[in-house]
């Protein structure tokens, strides 16, 4: 018997091309460009144990609060510490959280938006119902109240992040579904007898990837957002940890001796980050969803 | 929908993994006060009977006592909701006049550079932590410039505002006239909203500074929020831009402004109604840190100060207007919405 061919679907054969997408204008400029900030944080934040001039933790390694220099770059904190070398560790907190809260929101969101919509009736209404209440609720002060409940630390801000951002993934999921359960290839495979795990996975499934894609690039930027609004809370990673957010916490009180250099660069650093993953987000979304483009 | 809202605050408190108890007390807890505070807030109760106690006194209009000092939770949000309200009041108004602007001219100038700039504005803006660019803005506006004070709500030096229909609740009469008609206990008439309070009170130099000193926190809010209304009004406008009938006003010879403004941006607005509704949520979270970077003592920076004593049935209340105040807001909206299109009626 032949093994029915899948076919890629055009998504991965638009997207995988940088080429293709130079020439695809603002849009795939967009996806390039934030591609481009992301990767570089992610190889900086990598590669920094390497390159870093300075142990990021290691208090008095100069002068307390001295301005840039060219022994130190971006200058000193209040503890002595280099902000040069903090900066190029800070990232992975940021990283790490993202992408923990990125996963627990697949694992969850999609499974529960497919199975839902798809069963309709009484489980459809339940889950819809709770996840309408989760999205209409102030999301940071969800995740604030997670995360006081939950303690520190890197695997509780995911959680709590992760919480809040699982109603968009159903959502989106759910109104796709919605409209792909009545096409005619549904109701041709449901006719040759496919079970519903099958038209799940092999007809539904595929079809809402790029909107799923879409979905959890702008999540990654609401996640690091939402994770350097938890640290400068003070629900964040411990003092030991270098980390961008914590960076500015502590700089904000040094703001009156003028040390601008303690938070600028970064937040900066948090913004190219946020940056990269909304202009992915951006570009992805206009191209996949061309009806502004005429 | 506000009855699952408080069901997941209380799951969130009472069921997620960590007692509030023994977290309040961190380590080194007694055992004789750990049971103590238990009782005295009815946590050793079975956990459904504390759930009905929970929405019952809800229902009430308690909010509970304070972990910290036993004091009423509901009294000290009630005190800080104005400060809130006032500066989500006025990073709206920001926001929205700022991001509807901004998306007109977008959608006017359709991929056109001036369209790309502000499309790279809407997104630059939603990718700065808010509390970023208030240190920022601190930074240049405030200790640069001197133009603008740093933090606080008001001029210390200065007497508070008050509305002229104050009333000073320690005279008898109208404590019992006041307490028996709003049943709030030590709290004055004044609306609580500085802005307002003062012109009540018609003293513009109050005024002026209260503006003053809600400017930046109100204007780092919504230059943060006016991204998500430029994209959407730019979306909108460019596509009712295009339709008949702002051909046909263009062509009667209405001045550009008068067809933008007049007739193309009502049609294109209910959309954009419905996004300020949707965006308090996201404006209140932001809210939080704004507060917390300005010392704005609203709810957000309660929230933050509770946390910080582990005070969790303040927490708890806190969340619950926090949902309670966007439920309202949403409620108003399509409300307004129905108003607005005659198509919708009640």
């Amino acid at each position: 018997m032949k093994k029915p061919v899948r076919k890629r679907s055009s998504f991965n054969n638009q997207l995988l091309k940088i080429g293709s997408l130079s020439k695809r204008g603002l849009a795939g400029w967009l996806i390039i460009v934030g591609a481009i900030f992301v990767i570089a944080i992610i190889v900086m934040t990598g590669i920094s144990p390497w390159i870093r001039p300075y142990d990021p933790i290691a208090i008095n390694v100069g002068p307390i609060l001295a301005p840039p220099s060219n022994q130190h770059l971006f200058g000193t904190n209040d503890l002595g510490q280099d902000v040069f070398s903090r900066v190029l560790s800070g990232g992975g907190v940021m990283l790490q959280v993202s992408l923990l809260s990125v996963i627990v929101c697949l694992a969850i969101g999609v499974p529960l938006g497919l199975f839902a919509s798809y069963a309709g009736g009484i489980p459809d209404r339940v889950v819809g119902l709770v996840m309408d209440s989760l999205y209409a609720f102030p999301g940071l002060v969800l995740a604030i109240a997670i995360a006081a409940m939950l303690g520190r630390g890197v695997i509780n801000m995911a959680l709590s992040i992760a919480v809040v951002y699982v109603p968009s993934y159903f959502r989106v999921i759910r109104s796709q579904v919605l409209s792909i359960k009545e096409t005619s290839y549904i109701e041709a495979a449901d006719a040759i007898g496919a079970r519903n795990r099958t038209i799940l996975s092999r007809y539904v499934l595929p079809n809402i990837v790029p909107s799923i894609v879409v979905v959890a690039t702008v999540n990654f930027a609401d996640a690091i957002l939402t994770a350097a609004g938890l640290t400068f809370i003070g629900l964040g990673v411990p003092v030991t940890v270098p980390d961008w957010g914590l960076d500015l916490t502590s700089g904000q009180r040094l703001l009156t001796s003028g040390a601008w250099w303690v938070i600028s660069y970064p937040g900066l650093m948090i913004i190219l980050l946020a940056l990269g993953f909304t202009l992915m987000g951006e570009g992805l979304s206009e191209l996949l969803n061309p009806r502004l483009e005429q | 929908m506000i009855f699952i809202l408080l069901t997941l605050v209380f799951l969130i408190i009472r069921v997620l993994p960590g007692d509030p108890v023994l977290l309040h007390f961190e380590k080194n807890a007694n055992p004789v006060a750990v049971e103590q505070m238990r009782h005295q807030l009815g946590l050793d109760k079975p956990l459904w009977e504390q759930y009905f106690d929970y929405l019952l006194a809800i229902f009430r209009g308690d909010l509970g006592q304070s972990m910290q000092d036993y004091s009423s939770v509901g009294q000290q949000i009630f005190s800080a909701f104005p400060a809130t309200l006032e500066l989500a009041i006025f990073s709206m108004i920001i926001a929205a006049t700022l991001g509807i602007f901004l998306g007109v001219q977008a959608s006017k100038a359709y991929n056109r550079p001036q369209d790309h700039a502000i499309r790279i504005f809407g997104i630059v803006t939603y990718a700065i932590p808010v509390f970023f660019l208030g240190m920022v803005l601190q930074l240049t506006l405030g200790l640069g410039l001197h133009w603008l004070p740093v933090g606080q709500r008001f001029n210390p030096t200065v007497a508070i505002p008050q509305s002229p229909w104050y009333v000073d609740l320690n005279t008898p009469y109208s404590t019992a006239v006041i307490s028996s008609l709003f049943k709030i206990g030590n709290v004055h008439l004044s609306t609580g909203l500085y802005t307002l309070d003062s012109l009540l009170e018609g003293n513009i130099f109050k005024f002026i500074e209260s503006l003053r000193y809600l400017c930046m926190p109100s204007l780092t809010l919504g230059l943060v929020l006016s991204g998500v209304f430029i994209r959407l009004t730019r979306s909108n406008m460019f596509e009712t831009l295009r339709l008949d009938f702002v051909t046909a006003a263009r062509a009667r010879g209405l001045r550009e402004t008068r067809v933008t403004y007049g007739y193309a941006l009502r049609n294109a607005f209910l959309p954009v109604l419905t996004m300020v509704g949707l965006q308090f949520a996201a404006l209140l979270g932001g809210a939080v840190l704004t507060e917390t970077t300005f010392s704005w003592p609203g709810l957000g920076r309660y929230i933050v100060d509770r946390i910080n004593f582990r005070d969790y049935t303040a927490i708890q209340g806190a969340v619950i207007v926090f949902g309670l105040f966007v439920s309202i807001v949403s409620l108003a909206v399509d409300l307004l919405y129905a108003y607005l299109d005659p198509r919708i009626r009640l």
